[in-house]
């Protein structure tokens, strides 16, 4: 079947896209509609003083100017965090008020504090920047570090010392025991930099009120419509949740960052009821970096420690972990279950412990961005195993390979059970196709050149399909994260599938169509994906944590399960034959054995003009389910970086990055491959690249592609993608997952090769040429020493 | 002000206020929304269309500037409705787009940037391609397929 699972399908919706037909938010005019403009806090922590919007007001085509006091008074709710994450000491986390509009307090540069409606994008923002605001400016903290210090700012009356949670997983007197007892320790403290995800498309949303049907309409760049739609009726109370549609079109991309639900969609719906326009807001670049959530920013020490075989005995974190001004939607999660879950990567570590404060800081607020907590794990365990090796004078890829787990399924001492993998071929693979054994000779050979060459790995797991309900409930989490999905076979026997997962790139309408296909034998083409409007489609959890295929398109088989039955019970019963007896093959359902068949359609139409069907069977031919995970899946693998440096000016270059991943099941190589490619650019974005700064005084020095450093073509080398794949055996499918392993394995491994080509260890991201300058300068110095 | 010009072969006019980009008249006033913004310091390409047969930065330009002159945006690159430009085809065959917010920028660029060399007898290699790519920003395909896609698009340029 050439279309099936496996099979390297030209994607559905590129039509569309190549042709500027593409629909996102922003290419949606509604009628009547006008244009929000927000009015931000310039100050990064102040108290507001007064607000006076005369000016504006008097401004001709502003339709109003409404401002925090009155979307409380109307009863809108504070933006929530929702997992719950509970200290070490038993105390729930300290959640401050975030309120869509500001009241009395800003505490980030681009807090809002009041929308403008106004008839034309310009005259939005003219008069945004005529609404006066007084403030009574507060003193300011950035870091999570300087936050927890006596005396520092503080931001939330219930947050005291700025301590959002005091958490820990793992047995702390055993792991202190066993690094105490250890042949050799190693030290190291850790920076994982603060990045804004950027995806694309700037976030939009346009709101429309019907008074007529008191019936609300929110097309928005969302990676979750229903999730949205719930939380803005239940816990924001925006509209009821049967009288709110929201439609997630065409979305450029979200790396996360299009998960949450945002103050300027709450405000924008509230203002629409308010005013009785369509209200369209699209965000800026710079309003971009100012208010899409932030990734990472983490500050950890880690300690590991080893016997005289070279085996790991225990390894210690103590994490901070800055979550800006408040607790995104799912910000508490990120740095604990899905950060120290995952601390033991790819080895058999009998004792772990790990320590993580969250912190608020005047800053953006911080929740999952691609990878989501694993690549700060993964950096953690891979910088330290190549630095223990390169202090033991060992073979980092054979420390590595000895302590591999070998046997499935392993239980880490952090939650995580590993249910299937082979690290030893990844690495195995990775090692072939990065030609480890030339190394050398390229390395001499670069030297004849002036360059400084070097090679390191990262040797990556992380955990996806998120995931099985009632585990992430007892952790915490306020939903749960099955998926949904309805099969609907019509009457002439093409098929739609409608899906609770949200494609934003991922190529859904291809890889979901690819499993029908393979299923029912049909062509792609005669099976439509339908996705992203809550009015179209079930209840779903949206796409996020690389959980579209594992979760997503196991609701898809569950369903089919369903519909397979229903037309093996119909064709039997035409044909006069027995269930067992019937297949479905060559777009036809047959006697097997027998040249008695009906086609494919035929069994749609007896389905629906129901003449002949069983007795006591329901009409029709849609089946739908809900699928809930048993498992997390773990992806994983081998990443392979080499890099030359010139020492004369600091500049890097990747010049082979070789990437071997276990994914389980594949659908489409090229799509896989493609996710490979995007993330693995995000993770040397990340160690080469991106950096939010911000200065004293809480101002972001990064807000623009003039300041921040994204990626480009120039920067980055080909790829060399590979896959070496075990099944995973938690779902229908035995698919993993293959949407951020590209982003959190590649930053350890960029890094391992630029510290071992230079010679120095010490070296934070991101290592832009000026810092790996400096480390050189180091080097010398301490050479010269000598 | 009154404006005219040639957009994807036909004569528009339109009356805009004189500070209108030319990005805010291809998608506003025409409605024509394949051509986007991805950002407010004319860094990153998404607005990429050709003007008088240049690739422009339509965020860069207003729309006033733009008067009498012949404007392509990525609606217009095919021959006709039903077909698709070369370049259009070889994005599409070597997946050289995920979500596709960059694509008409990137396609755009990619046309202007292949003619340019052909017409000038230069060859198009891959490290020229990411040289040239070097005002397009994509966050999705680590630009590997793009650059692919835009050498496979060369060549069918080529032979069309
Ligand atoms: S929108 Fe024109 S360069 Fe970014
Ligand atoms: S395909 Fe998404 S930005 Fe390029």
């Amino acid at each position: 079947m050439s279309e099936g699972i496996g099979a390297r399908v030209l994607r559905k919706e590129d039509k569309r896209f190549i042709t500027g037909k593409g629909r996102y938010t922003d290419d949606i005019v509604e009628d009547n509609q006008a244009y929000a403009a927000f009015v931000r806090s310039p100050h990064a922590h102040a108290r507001i003083v007064s607000i006076d919007t005369t000016a504006a007001m008097k401004m001709e085509g502003v339709e109003t100017v409404l401002m925090g006091p009155e979307l409380v008074a109307d009863g809108i709710g504070n933006i929530i965090c929702g997992w719950g994450v509970t200290s070490k000491d038993g105390s729930p986390m300290n959640m401050g008020a975030w309120s869509a509009l500001a009241t009395e307090k800003v505490r980030y540069v681009g807090d809002a504090v009041a929308i403008v409606v106004a008839d034309t994008k310009s005259l939005a923002k003219l008069a945004a920047e005529s609404v006066v605001v007084t403030y009574e400016e507060l003193p300011v903290v950035v870091g999570s570090v300087e936050a927890l210090e006596k005396g520092a700012p503080q931001l939330h009356d219930n947050a005291p010392g700025n301590l959002i949670f005091d958490w820990e997983i793992g047995d702390l007197a055993p792991t202190d025991a066993a690094l105490a007892a250890a042949a050799h320790v190693t030290e190291l403290d850790i920076t994982n930099n603060r990045l804004a995800p950027n995806p694309m498309e700037p976030r939009s949303a346009i709101a429309t009120f019907n008074e007529a049907e008191d019936h609300y309409t929110l097309y928005t760049t969302s990676q979750n419509p229903h999730v949205a739609r719930l939380v803005l009726s239940a816990f924001y109370n925006v509209a009821p949740e049967h009288k709110l549609r929201v439609i997630a079109p065409d979305v450029g991309g979200g790396f996360g960052s299009k998960i949450y639900i945002y103050p300027e969609e709450i405000a924008c719906l509230w203002a629409a009821m308010k005013s009785g326009r369509s209200i369209k807001w699209t965000s800026d670049r710079t309003e971009a970096f100012l208010t899409d959530a932030h990734g990472r920013d983490h500050v950890s020490k880690a300690k590991i420690g080893f016997d005289k075989d070279g085996m790991i005995v225990g390894l210690k974190v103590e994490t901070k972990a800055n979550l800006g001004a408040y607790m995104s939607l799912f910000s508490s999660a990120v740095p604990t279950y899905l950060y120290a879950t995952l601390l033991s990567g790819q080895y058999n570590i009998a004792n772990i412990y790990c320590n993580v404060q969250a912190v608020y800081t005047n800053t953006v607020p911080v929740d999952a961005y691609r990878g989501a907590g694993r690549p700060e794990a993964c950096y953690v365990i891979e910088r330290i195993m190549e630095t223990a090796a390169r202090e033991m004078g060992v073979d980092p890829s054979e420390l590595r390979a000895k302590n591999f787990v070998t046997s499935f399924p392993h239980q880490t001492p952090v939650i995580m059970a590993y249910d299937s993998g082979d690290f030893a071929a990844n690495q195995k693979q990775a090692q072939d196709a990065a030609d480890v054994a030339g190394f050398a000779v390229r390395k001499s050979e670069a030297a004849t050149r002036g360059k400084l060459r070097g090679l390191g790995y990262s040797n990556y797991i992380e955990a996806c399909g998120i995931a099985p309900s009632a585990a992430v409930g007892s952790l915490g989490a306020g939903v749960g994260l099955w998926e949904s999905a309805e099969v609907r076979v019509n009457p002439v026997g093409t098929i739609e599938i409608l899906t609770g997962s949200h494609s934003h790139g991922q190529g859904h309408e291809t890889t979901f169509a690819q499993i029908v296909a393979e299923r029912f034998d049909l062509p792609t083409e005669n099976i439509q994906i339908v996705h992203g409007d809550t009015d179209k489609v079930q209840f779903g959890m949206g796409t996020y944590g690389s959980r579209s295929g594992a979760v997503g398109m196991s609701a898809i088989v569950k369903a089919m399960d369903k519909v397979e039955a229903k037309v093996k019970k119909i064709a039997a019963h035409v044909l006069e034959a027995g269930e067992d007896d019937i297949v479905i093959e060559g777009g036809a359902v047959k006697v097997a054995g027998t040249d008695k068949q009906m086609l494919w359609h035929e069994v749609g139409l007896a389905a629906y003009t129901a003449h002949n069907i069983p007795e006591g069977m329901e009409p029709g031919l849609k089946e739908s389910a809900f699928y809930d995970p048993t498992n997390f899946t773990f992806p994983a693998g081998c990443y392979i970086c080499e890099v030359e440096v010139d020492p004369e000016t600091g500049v890097t270059e990747v010049v082979q990055f070789v990437a071997s991943d276990d994914f389980g099941t594949i659908i489409n190589p090229m799509i896989v491959e493609g996710q490979v490619h995007g993330g693995i650019a995000q993770g040397i974005g990340q160690a080469m690249f991106e950096n939010v700064v911000y200065d004293d005084a809480g101002q972001q020095l990064s807000a623009s592609y003039m300041d921040y450093t994204m990626p480009r073509a120039d920067d980055l080398p080909n790829y060399s993608v590979h896959h070496s794949s075990t099944t995973c055996p938690g779902n229908p499918l035995g698919m993993k997952g293959c949407g951020e392993a590209g982003a959190i394995g590649s930053p350890p491994a960029v890094i391992n090769a630029i510290t071992d080509a230079i010679g120095n260890n010490n070296l934070s991201m991101p290592a832009t040429p000026a810092a790996v300058w400096t480390a050189l300068q180091d080097v010398s110095i301490k050479l010269a020493a000598e | 002000m009154k404006i005219a010009m040639t957009v994807n072969g036909k004569s528009v006019s339109r009356d805009v206020t004189d500070n209108t980009l030319l990005v805010e008249y291809i998608r506003d006033h025409l409605r024509l929304t394949g051509t986007h913004v991805g950002c407010d310091t004319s860094q990153c390409g998404a607005c990429v269309v050709h003007v008088d047969g240049q690739a422009m930065k339509s965020c860069t330009m207003l729309a006033a500037s733009a008067e009498g002159a012949a404007i392509t945006t990525v609606e217009g690159l095919a021959k006709s409705k039903d077909d698709l430009h070369p370049m259009q085809v070889a994005f599409k065959e070597n997946h050289g787009l995920q979500c596709g917010f960059c694509t008409p920028g990137m396609i755009m660029t990619a046309t202007d940037m292949v003619t340019r060399y052909q017409s000038q007898g230069k060859e198009l290699t891959e490290d020229a391609i990411r040289h040239e790519l070097e005002g397009n920003i994509c966050r999705c395909t680590g630009y590997h397929n793009i650059v692919k896609s835009i050498a496979d698009g060369a060549s069918k340029m080529t032979t069309v």
